[in-house]
């Protein structure tokens, strides 16, 4: 086991290689004068100069590749000019509000997603089954930011149910807190669960025909207890595979329903930046999110490992 | 003399049998692919839509643009069947001319895509000393969640459809090549293709002839949930201002216009998102039953 987590560890190194060097090359990508972008409309000669000089614009683009390196190793993201802070700090500041919002997302769709598919694979070819999976699809069709404009529309602006937007930390008032969580972290289950219903009714049907489920049957095993702890422990690996996709999505997803909702998390923070030109945050934000996304999916492959035998020792 | 003409002969009927067999095949696959109720529903609605996208300026009531301040925000009714928006502009024809916009983006992402994915798939898989060099870019590119990159990358270019379709491009083309690579390593181990290679084929011929053309059925599947992704992605950009900018009705514009008035105005926003998800949905049904027909195992193994 121990080998196996330190390949895995290992296997992240060329990826997030990638990921910086290409977080890197982003600022590259944009046309004309940055340094002008960056400072905004009322920056002085000498400002400009300053931005240059700092993000390395007048030197060839492999020594600010090994600057951009350097800060890296020393946990420097750069300096928002805009927001005159450091961009770590403000990406991490907004992390949490971001990382609850998929975390509980991820719950609600696991959650109903798995529960949806179990029923459809037991129901299988039934009405039951069909409709489950006519709900999944349409459910992995809809855009999730509109859905969440019209959640606000039905439960925000006509019922009065929920706040239309806005946010309380929840150390100041859980209830407000999860009041402001609600919809938006609805609204993103909603597309995922049917992704994870799909899954897991497949797998459960693989699972189903084996010879020590019927054998589990056959001993006069309750269905339940055939189900839960039988077939559903053996279609686990598939599921957490899908989950662990589904992770990247919720996340990339939280950022735009941030926008939707006014939750003050890293996706607004780096739309505000778009809007502002404010390219330090831009990258940092993005590389702090792909971070994360790496880490789930280690985990998630350690997860493989311990579902599943087989993947720690033989490979 | 007489030996060589009846070898001609059986080689010639033989050759007739072959393509009679293929022609066989191929009307047995359109004739399950019709046959099968998700994939006709969703070929019917993505015909639907690209009439609708076709025909625009026929169906369209309005200009996209055009102005009327005697009608602003006006619930749907007769004259404006989805309502109109702050500037009187009628949504029903803003939401028939951005189907143009979406499907022109996904049908360029999806060509993009597909060229790019099956040059980096089948490079990994038939040079060696590639594989690993593309195949780590392309999980450190997959590294960035969902669209996120696709946001970034079109933040930095600028607003612009062309910019979004290079976004989406370079966002979807890793899975793609993914697909491409895995399905074209199964195709290099079979007997024929080293058959191919003993009679003394080209690389060429070999990689187009025997091993695209064999390798072609996954790539088609992925292709049609790009698409479908793609249509989605688009709106993204657009409602975060990073798609093709106003005022261009592409559907993410209008949606995002429509957040603006969701306290007055629902319909802005409404309309324009039921159109994508009935698209995509069109997309997904096609997909899942292509999938379906073509490889009956992998029934409805979840994601894009």
């Amino acid at each position: 086991m121990t080998r196996f987590l330190i390949g895995r560890l290992l296997s992240a190194i060329p990826t997030l290689f990638v990921v910086t060097l290409a977080t890197f090359l982003i600022l590259w990508l944009v046309p004309g004068d940055i340094s002008a972008e960056i400072g905004g409309i009322d920056a002085t000669a000498e400002d400009l100069a300053a931005i240059r000089e700092r993000l390395g614009l007048d030197r060839p683009l492999y020594e600010r590749a090994l600057l951009w390196y350097g800060n890296l190793l020393k946990g420097d993201l750069g300096h928002s000019y805009l927001l005159n802070r450091s961009v770590a700090d403000a990406v991490l500041e907004r992390l949490p509000v971001t990382l609850s919002l998929a975390g509980l997302a991820l719950v609600i769709a696991t959650g109903i997603g798995v529960l949806l598919g179990i029923l459809a694979s037991v129901r299988h070819n039934t009405w039951l089954d069909q409709g489950a999976m006519v709900a999944a699809l349409i459910g992995l069709s809809i855009p999730d930011f509109w859905f969440g404009i019209v959640l606000i529309i039905l439960f925000a602006v006509q019922l009065g149910w929920f706040p239309t937007g806005g946010f309380v930390p929840i150390n100041e008032d859980p209830l407000g807190w999860a009041r402001c969580m609600a919809l938006p972290a609805f609204t993103l289950a909603i597309t995922q669960m049917g992704v994870i219903a799909r899954m897991t009714r497949s797998s459960m049907l693989d699972v189903i025909k084996q010879d020590y489920v019927r054998t589990a049957r056959a001993k006069g095993m309750r269905g339940s207890t055939v189900m839960f702890r039988h077939a559903l422990g053996n279609a686990m690996v598939p599921i957490v595979t899908v989950v662990g996709v589904i992770t990247g999505v919720l996340l990339s997803g939280a950022v735009v329903i941030e926008m939707v909702f006014s939750l003050p998390g890293v996706g607004r923070l780096i739309v505000g930046a778009i809007q502002r030109r404010d390219y330090p945050i831009i990258q940092g934000g993005l590389l702090v999110t792909a971070c994360v996304f790496v880490f789930v999916n280690i985990v998630v492959d350690i997860l493989y490992g311990v579902f599943d035998p087989r993947v720690r020792d033989g490979r | 003399m007489a030996a060589s003409d009846a070898a001609a002969e059986t080689d010639l009927s033989l050759g007739a049998e072959i393509a009679r067999a293929r022609r066989r095949r191929r009307t047995d696959f359109l004739r399950r692919l019709v046959q099968h109720r998700s994939f006709l529903i969703g070929a019917v609605i993505l015909a639907l839509f690209i009439l609708v996208a076709v025909f625009a300026p026929f169906l369209a009531p309005y200009g996209p643009t055009e102005i009327n301040y005697r009608a602003i925000l006006a619930p749907p009714n007769a004259t404006n069947w989805f309502g109109t928006d702050g500037y009187g502009r009628d949504i029903a024809s803003r939401v028939i001319y951005g189907t143009r916009v979406s499907l022109r983006i996904g049908l360029v992402v999806v060509v993009t895509t597909g060229i790019l994915g099956t040059i980096l798939g089948t490079a990994a898989s038939y040079i060696d000393w590639l594989d690993g060099l593309i195949m780590r870019t392309l999980d450190g590119l997959m590294a960035f969640p969902g669209v996120l990159l696709a946001i970034a990358l079109a933040a930095a270019l600028g607003p612009s459809e062309v910019n979004a379709i290079i976004a989406l491009t370079v966002t979807f083309t890793p899975r793609t090549a993914r697909i491409v690579r895995a399905s074209v390593l199964v195709v290099q181990g079979m007997q024929y293709i080293e058959a191919a290679h003993a009679v003394g084929a080209g690389h060429a011929r070999i990689i187009f002839r025997y091993i695209l053309a064999n390798a072609l059925s996954p790539l088609i599947v992925q292709l049609t949930f790009v698409f479908a992704v793609s249509i989605i992605a688009e709106a993204i950009l657009s409602f975060l201002g990073v798609g093709p900018p106003p005022p261009a009705p592409s559907l993410g514009n209008i949606i995002a216009d429509g957040r603006s008035y969701i306290q007055e105005a629902w319909w802005i926003a409404v309309f324009p998102g039921m159109v994508i998800a009935i698209a995509v949905l069109g997309l997904n049904l096609m997909g899942d039953g292509l999938r379906d027909v073509i490889d009956p195992r992998q029934r409805a193994m979840g994601g894009h």
